[in-house]
């Protein structure tokens, strides 16, 4: 079982305010790792850490075996940590296709090209369309990606994560603001996919998160304060607790 | 807001709307006019037509390299005179050193412009935001007062050019500057069209709109800005170079910072990031100067408030104005140039 | 090369610091805490010598000069907000740098349509006109006096921002605008508070320099683009920054035109001196700018954003 993404005792504060407190994770390939944790609990500051967009004040990130701890946000993508944002981080001004070139170019060597048109080169445009594909939006490759609808985005947002061929998906609340049919969707889509990528998932949707996750840890107050199964977590006296008026735990 | 040039997209089917055949008919007509004046000019006489000609062209093209870097790369130079500038010194300083020969000049240019905007790039690059936009400005002060201060140069005053760039027969020949002027205009534009279709363009513009996204898809946006403005600075010091031997004289009022300000004026007159804009804003702006000066010679006290109302309220500019609607319909990809 | 030339030098190089300190420390506000880059900050300081040049002529009496150099520009500065600067705060860096170029172009005709090209005078007053000795040498004490005055606000500067409620909202909105404005502050007259203030401080400068420099047109956008190295170095948004850049900048500056060449021409060779000379003179601040941005992009004292 290879470990492609480890965490070993991440630290970050802000003043005296600690928001992720020594935090250790492990995600092995073919794993759906879920985060969960009422709000604050520093999901969001954990994912920036891991995708290097925020320094840990210690610790250590470890992509597939490699420590990634001081690689800026670009080298850990092309590394194969892909990232999906909890806000819709597209490019609306560009067409679908457009929008899932960049990543496939990223990959494919430099981008020093200035002469031909990218939507005209063959290779690039045939490895886009496999993820639009994949993600089911090859109908709308030639819109614009900012008339789309809010779930078409945010497919668009998973696409543009796949199509860097990643090892590790980190996935910031994919199913924030989908609605039920919509959420179905992406947690079927999440569920084909998972054999082929380590995926950290952080989610509010607890139905969505026990149908995919494989183990979940629960950060309260930067803490993993438990990690275990769906069935361990549910279970659990400790996480009832951290919980408690927070969110609803489905029997 | 308007962003492309029209991408050859490997599926779409080459249907042209009305809007698009009516830029490209703008075009041709406007190609032909501007062919047309050298004709006339020869043939009248009238050798004043070609001198404003020459030189809206040259200020059309200097705002053509700035759109590069502002409209696509969405940075805000407001320094960029100084490459205008450095083009045209080059002139002054290769004669000094014995080299007049134009390619020989132009070849120093490229080097010279290149390390220079290179480390002015990297340097103004590492800030961003209102900084930026005040670090250009500062280092196009610095090459102003580099100038103001050479004396043997003209100084203040700049100096007349003792002697054109020699391109042999040609040298100094006002058609031949005019063709060459136009050619130069045409192929940047053409060049900016294939650009920003490109997996460079691509990059540069998703870099201005959504930079953190770019970076998160594995690609590190500095190499690509810095590119951006490097070439940009190259286009603008072909305009100097231009200027310079067209009006025979150099003077570092060519790095004012009100000549980086008239540039920007250009490009957002016309449409930022559109291919033609800049060209279409370089002459709205210069030709609608040479209409007020006529009138008074407080123009600028009415060329100010009127720059404000249209950043108030004219947000797309003219080019924009006749290229494809905002991007709500589905005919996005099919933008005019 | 004289210890009182050089004296002389480094005092001229604090006054001049002082006159930046308070173009930059409103321009450093207005940026920090409103994200908006005023271009036209320097046609401001012009209207400040303008009014105190004019109302000098008019009454004679130098300290209403000042006063209405001061007072005139925070209401001129606040209307100038209110009615059309406002809308800008939203925009984009481009719109805003565009609209006060534009702006800085109308100011700079209407000052010569109304006043003519030739520069306005105003006379050093009577009990400020003799030498101090200081040191042992003889310094112009209109220029002591710009470096007290500049000290002074320096110091009420600090006050206000440190010490006062408004300081600390300053502050907040500085690190934060949207929370500030979420727990309640009416941030449209915060930040028309805060461009006034800065206006303010600019037409006191303007106002100060009349005596010591030429009143014309144009003789806002020298000092504007100083003022921008000085925040640059300090910091945006930075107070204290724009404090000891300033001084840096006025003394390099100075020092670099004044004692430059003379130390150039015992070193090198004529020749090279005389060319040098000036191109490093005039060019030190900017290489200076270039250098601290290498190494601290942030500048020197910067503001810790949220």
């Amino acid at each position: 079982m290879t470990l492609l993404l480890s965490l070993r005792g991440l630290v970050k504060r802000y003043g005296a305010l600690v928001v992720t407190d020594a935090v250790d994770l492990d995600i092995a390939a073919g794993e759906i790792h879920a985060v969960i944790g009422p709000n604050g609990a520093g999901k969001t500051s954990l994912i920036n850490q891991i995708s290097g967009e925020t320094r840990s004040d210690s610790g250590r990130v470890l992509l597939n075996g490699e420590d990634v701890t001081d690689w800026p946000v670009h080298a850990r993508a092309r590394a194969g940590l892909g990232r999906s944002f909890q806000i819709t981080s597209i490019i609306p001004e560009f067409t679908v296709l457009e929008n899932v070139l960049l990543p496939v170019q990223a990959v494919r060597g430099h981008n020093f090209r200035f002469w031909r048109a990218a939507t005209a080169t063959a290779e690039l445009v045939d490895a886009a369309d496999r993820f639009l594909s994949l993600v089911g939006l090859l109908g709308v490759r030639e819109r614009s990606a900012g008339v789309l609808s809010y779930g078409q985005q945010r497919q668009l947002e998973l696409a543009m994560a796949l199509a860097l061929a990643p090892k590790v998906l980190l996935l910031d609340e994919p199913m924030a603001g989908l609605g039920p049919r919509e959420t179905h969707q992406m947690v079927e889509l999440l569920h084909g996919l998972r054999r082929d990528y380590a995926m950290l998932l952080v989610e509010h949707d607890m139905q969505a998160v026990f149908k995919l996750a494989d183990r979940l840890s629960v950060l309260v107050y930067g803490k993993v304060v438990f990690c275990g199964s769906a069935a361990e977590v549910r279970d659990s006296s400790i996480v009832r607790e951290a919980y408690l008026g927070d969110e609803e735990i489905p029997a | 807001m308007n962003t492309l040039a029209e991408t050859p997209s490997a599926s779409a089917t080459p249907r042209r709307t009305p809007r698009q055949l009516a830029a490209i008919g703008v075009i041709a007509l406007f190609s032909l006019f501007l062919m047309a004046i050298p004709v006339y000019s020869m043939n009248s006489g009238d050798a004043y037509v070609l001198t404003i000609a020459s030189r809206i062209l040259a200020y059309a093209l200097a705002a053509i390299g700035l759109n590069i870097v502002l409209g696509y790369g969405g940075m805000v130079s407001m320094g960029h005179a100084m490459y205008i500038g450095l083009g045209a010194y080059t002139v002054v300083l290769m004669h000094a050193v014995g080299v007049d020969s134009g390619w020989l000049q132009l070849l120093a240019m490229g080097l010279a412009v290149g390390v220079i905007a290179i480390v002015v790039g990297w340097i103004s690059l590492r800030t961003q935001g209102i900084a930026f936009i005040m670090i250009t400005l500062a280092f196009a002060q610095l090459f102003f007062f580099v100038f103001v201060s050479l004396k043997a140069y003209g100084g203040d005053e700049g100096m007349t050019l003792q002697q054109a760039s020699d391109f042999g027969a040609l040298t100094g020949n006002r058609t031949a500057l005019y063709c060459a002027l136009l050619a130069c205009v045409g192929a940047a534009l053409y060049g900016t069209y294939r650009m920003a279709g490109s997996r460079f363009g691509l990059v540069l513009r998703a870099t201005r709109i959504n930079e953190r996204r770019v970076k998160a898809v594995g690609i590190p946006t500095l190499p690509y800005r810095l590119a951006a403005y490097v070439i940009s600075a190259w286009v603008c010091a072909l305009a100097g170079f231009f200027l310079a031997n067209l009006t025979g004289f150099v003077s570092p009022a060519y790095l004012a910072w009100s000549v980086s300000g008239e540039l920007i004026v250009m490009v957002v007159l016309g449409g930022v990031g559109t291919v033609v804009g800049p060209l279409v804003g370089a002459l709205a702006l210069l030709l609608f100067e040479e209409a007020l000066k006529g009138w008074t010679e407080y123009w600028m006290m009415i060329l100010g408030p009127l720059i404000v109302l249209m950043v108030l309220v004219f947000r797309r500019g003219l080019w924009g104005l006749l290229s494809a609607p905002h991007s709500d319909s589905d005919n996005a990809a099919e933008e005019t140039p | 090369m004289s210890p009182e030339f050089l004296l002389t030098q480094l005092l001229n190089g604090v006054q001049f610091g002082v006159l930046l300190f308070l173009m930059a420390a409103g321009l450093t506000l207005v940026f920090g805490v409103m994200s908006f880059i005023n271009l036209a900050h320097g046609s401001l300081y012009m209207m400040g010598a303008y009014i105190a040049a004019l109302t000098y002529g008019k009454t004679g009496s130098f300290a209403l000069a000042i006063l209405a150099g001061v007072v005139g520009l925070f209401v001129l500065a606040l209307i100038l907000d209110r009615l059309a600067f406002s809308v800008l705060h939203r925009r984009d860096h481009l719109d805003q740098v565009l609209a006060t170029f534009g702006v800085v172009m109308f100011a700079n005709e209407a000052v010569r349509f109304f006043w003519g090209n030739a520069p306005l005078y105003m006379d050093v007053p009577a009990w400020l006109a003799a030498p101090v000795p200081l040191f042992g040498f003889n310094y112009p004490a209109y220029r002591g006096a710009i470096i007290v005055a500049g000290l002074l606000v320096a110091l009420g500067l600090h006050m206000l921002i440190n010490r006062t409620r408004v300081g600390m909202i300053i502050r907040a909105g500085a690190s934060n605008r949207d929370m500030v404005s979420a727990l309640g502050v009416n941030i449209g007259w915060l930040t028309s508070f805060i461009f006034a203030l800065g206006g303010a401080l600019a037409g006191l400068a303007g106002a100060m320099v009349g005596p010591i420099l030429s009143i014309q047109p144009g003789m806002g956008e020298p000092v504007l683009i100083l003022t921008l190295v000085v925040i640059v170095i300090g910091g945006i948004g930075s107070i204290r920054g724009a404090f000891f850049g300033a001084l840096i900048v006025g003394i390099v500056d100075t020092l670099g035109r004044g004692v430059l060449p003379g130390v150039l021409f015992k070193v090198f060779d004529p020749s090279v001196a005389a060319a040098a000379g000036p191109a490093l003179a005039s060019v030190g601040v900017y290489v200076l700018m270039a250098a601290v941005l290498a190494l601290k992009p942030a500048g020197l004292f910067p503001v810790r954003y949220s």
